[in-house]
């Protein structure tokens, strides 16, 4: 009765000459692979550290205009602008301005990155139910995969650093992007596309006059989405080198520093709270017009 | 500004179903709906469907919902595509067009107005109306010229920078009709345009259309569930029921020849002294009819002829031709029975 008490699992021997087989397999892709990936992502790492540098080498009164401005911009809210302008000053008058500037050069590249991969994703997916039952259960892993097991992947291919951090931001910050862009789109009212096609709009034509701007509330909903993700990716991808306000929580925890965890993590907090008013303020002017219709 | 087209539909068939092409002859032999249904789980869209319409005529396509009169329309633009059959517009054959040359031809020869408007609410009515010109290509600065134009004409001025969402349904429907007639497209299809309308509203929106066609004469093919409607508006009227057409012709023959009791029973509580014409229901000259005291033209209604008669007290009158001759007498007792049906 072994068999009913424990299960039936693979002989010891012949699971670990799998487990060995495969990281072999995958040592040497990535020895003769890794090199030749890492120059492939060259241009990113440059972008990266020019926005890292752009940030950080601006004097802090000019970063903090072009907030306001921004903040304006997006939402025409006095609230969030001084809300945004307060924000920035505490966490600078407690000294976490250099890490704020790196997280936010951050979570800006990988939120642009999600945006110009997930926007076409999003795009195919509504156009087929096929690509969407294909691509769902990708997302799927995507979002339940805990970020550590595919860190180590990304680790062994391209090393610690700014690249393999910024992959790990975006795979977990993508699928809500990806997600929300085909939803947007297939909830398009169908009478307007019937309008679209009965004067003579091409596919594209279609696609940028009509579903895209329809689309658009959503397709915001989902950058906030992505926005909100990617910071909470902040702390996770300080373990393999990216820098900003995740490293001193990191440092917080293995030291037990209770105050630099506290200060650290209410920046990363006030960031968000600040990324999300701002973006859900431009989605919410985005609506303006489409109240309730008349008929 | 174009010049108005004819529209040929010939032998029109649609199907809606897994397999369609393979239930065209069963249903040319005569096949019904419910048989077609319940023995091969397809739906009869339209059967046999010959309408010949008229350059610059307004032809009415009336029926009830389900009777595929939303289906014929979209079949002049091919917004669905037939089973079998021919939609002939200026010689070519809309049917067999390529994808390349339908687009042209939706973009220069129709325009539609739909029941539910489709204007896009993140437009302002300006850009809305400007649309189809966009699509078309023609460059900013002319398109907004033109929408301008047709916003005003139809009587939508000073509400160019409004969004659809702040409109009232029946100025939305205005923005739809100004946003395909500035397409300038010979052939304008009208969805149960004013379906959605109050009667007030519908009422005034007709007498727009009618006014405008006076000047741009485009054919129209206009669909309504409304007989009314259909007689005020329609220069010609086809029935449709189960996706035959029943009956054909001028409101007046509607009215007069119902072509069978469902026609009739359609037609019953129409107002005929408002459609039918004198022409249509005087005796000849000279026949047993007491002398005439005044006239009236034969265009003229029977609702025209009755208030003249009861407001001098005239038991006859001589009914004259278009250039006054004598072609008839319309005695009172004949204008009655011809009003009550």
């Amino acid at each position: 009765m072994a068999w009913f008490d424990s299960f039936p699992q693979l002989a010891d021997d012949n699971l670990r000459a799998l487990k060995k087989t495969i990281d072999e397999a995958f040592r040497t892709f990535s020895r003769s692979y890794g090199a030749s990936l890492e120059t492939l992502f060259e241009p990113l790492k440059q972008f990266l550290i020019w926005s890292e540098r752009v940030l950080v080498g601006t004097p802090w009164p000019i970063i903090l205009l072009l907030a306001a401005g921004l903040a304006w911009a997006a939402s025409r809210s006095w609230k969030i602008v001084i809300a945004a302008v307060v924000t920035l000053c505490l966490v600078g008058y407690f000294g976490m301005w250099e890490d704020t500037m790196k997280t936010i050069s951050m979570i800006l590249t990988s939120t642009l990155m999600s945006i110009a991969i997930g926007l076409p994703i999003g795009i195919l997916m509504s156009r087929s139910n096929r690509v969407r039952a294909v691509i769902n259960p990708i997302l799927d892993v995507m979002q339940t995969m805990p970020s550590f097991v595919y860190l180590i992947p990304v680790v062994m291919l391209l090393g610690i650093g700014k690249v393999p951090g910024l992959i790990a931001v975006v795979v977990y910050a993508l699928p809500p992007m990806i997600r929300l862009t085909n939803l947007g789109i297939r909830e398009v009212d169908p009478d307007v596309l019937e309008a679209a096609d009965a004067f003579g709009a091409s596919r594209w034509q279609k696609l940028i006059k009509t579903e895209l701007p329809l689309a658009l509330p959503t397709i915001m909903a989902g950058v906030n989405q992505t926005i909100m993700m990617a910071l909470a990716m902040v702390v996770i991808a300080a373990m393999i080198g990216v820098q900003g306000l995740g490293q001193p929580v990191l440092k917080a925890i293995s030291n037990q520093y209770f105050t630099l965890g506290l200060f650290n993590g209410l920046a990363i907090v006030g960031i968000a709270i600040l990324l999300d008013r701002i973006s859900q303020a431009w989605g919410a002017r985005l609506q303006k017009h489409r109240g309730v219709k008349h008929v | 500004m174009s010049e108005p087209l004819e529209i040929e539909i010939r032998n029109l068939f649609k199907i809606f179903g897994a397999n369609p092409a393979a239930h065209v002859e069963a249903v040319r032999a005569g096949m019904t709906k419910a048989e077609l249904n319940e023995r091969h789980r397809h739906v009869l869209g339209l059967r046999e469907i010959n309408i010949s319409i008229p350059a610059g005529a307004i032809q009415v396509v009336m029926g009830l919902s389900g009777s595929g009169k939303s289906t014929l329309i979209r079949h002049i633009n091919r917004l669905i595509e037939p089973t079998a059959g021919e939609i002939i517009i200026d010689g070519q054959d809309v049917v067999k067009m390529a994808p390349e040359a339908l687009r042209e031809f939706r973009r220069h020869q129709t325009a539609m107005v739909f029941q539910k408007f489709a204007l896009l609410p993140h437009r302002s009515v300006l850009d809305n109306a400007a649309f189809g010109l966009e699509v078309q290509g023609i460059d900013e600065a002319e398109r907004l010229r033109i929408a301008r134009h047709w916003i005003e004409r139809v009587g939508l001025a000073g509400f160019e920078k409004s969004y659809p969402s702040q409109l009232s349904g029946g100025m939305q429907q205005r923005v739809g009709l100004a946003r395909a007639l500035a397409n300038d497209a010979p052939i304008l299809l009208m969805d149960e345009a004013y379906s959605a309308l109050d009667p007030l509203i519908r009422y005034d929106m007709q007498t727009v259309l009618l006014d405008l066609q006076k000047e741009v004469r485009k054919t129209i093919v206009f669909i309504t569930h409304d007989l009314d409607e259909a007689l005020r508006i329609g220069d010609r009227i086809a029935l449709l029921r189960d996706g035959s057409v029943i009956q054909q012709g001028t409101g007046q023959d509607i009215v007069l020849n119902p072509a069978d009791d469902y026609v009739a029973n359609f037609v019953q509580h129409v107002d005929r002294g408002k459609i039918v014409k004198v022409g249509s229901v005087m005796v000849p000259p000279g026949a047993d009819a007491p002398g005439a005291d005044g006239s009236i033209g034969a265009e003229a209604t029977l609702l025209e002829a009755l208030h003249r008669m009861v407001a001098s007290g005239e038991k006859c009158l001589g009914v004259t031709g278009p250039s006054g001759q004598p072609v008839g007498l319309l005695p009172l007792d004949r204008a009655i029975s011809a009003y009550a049906g």
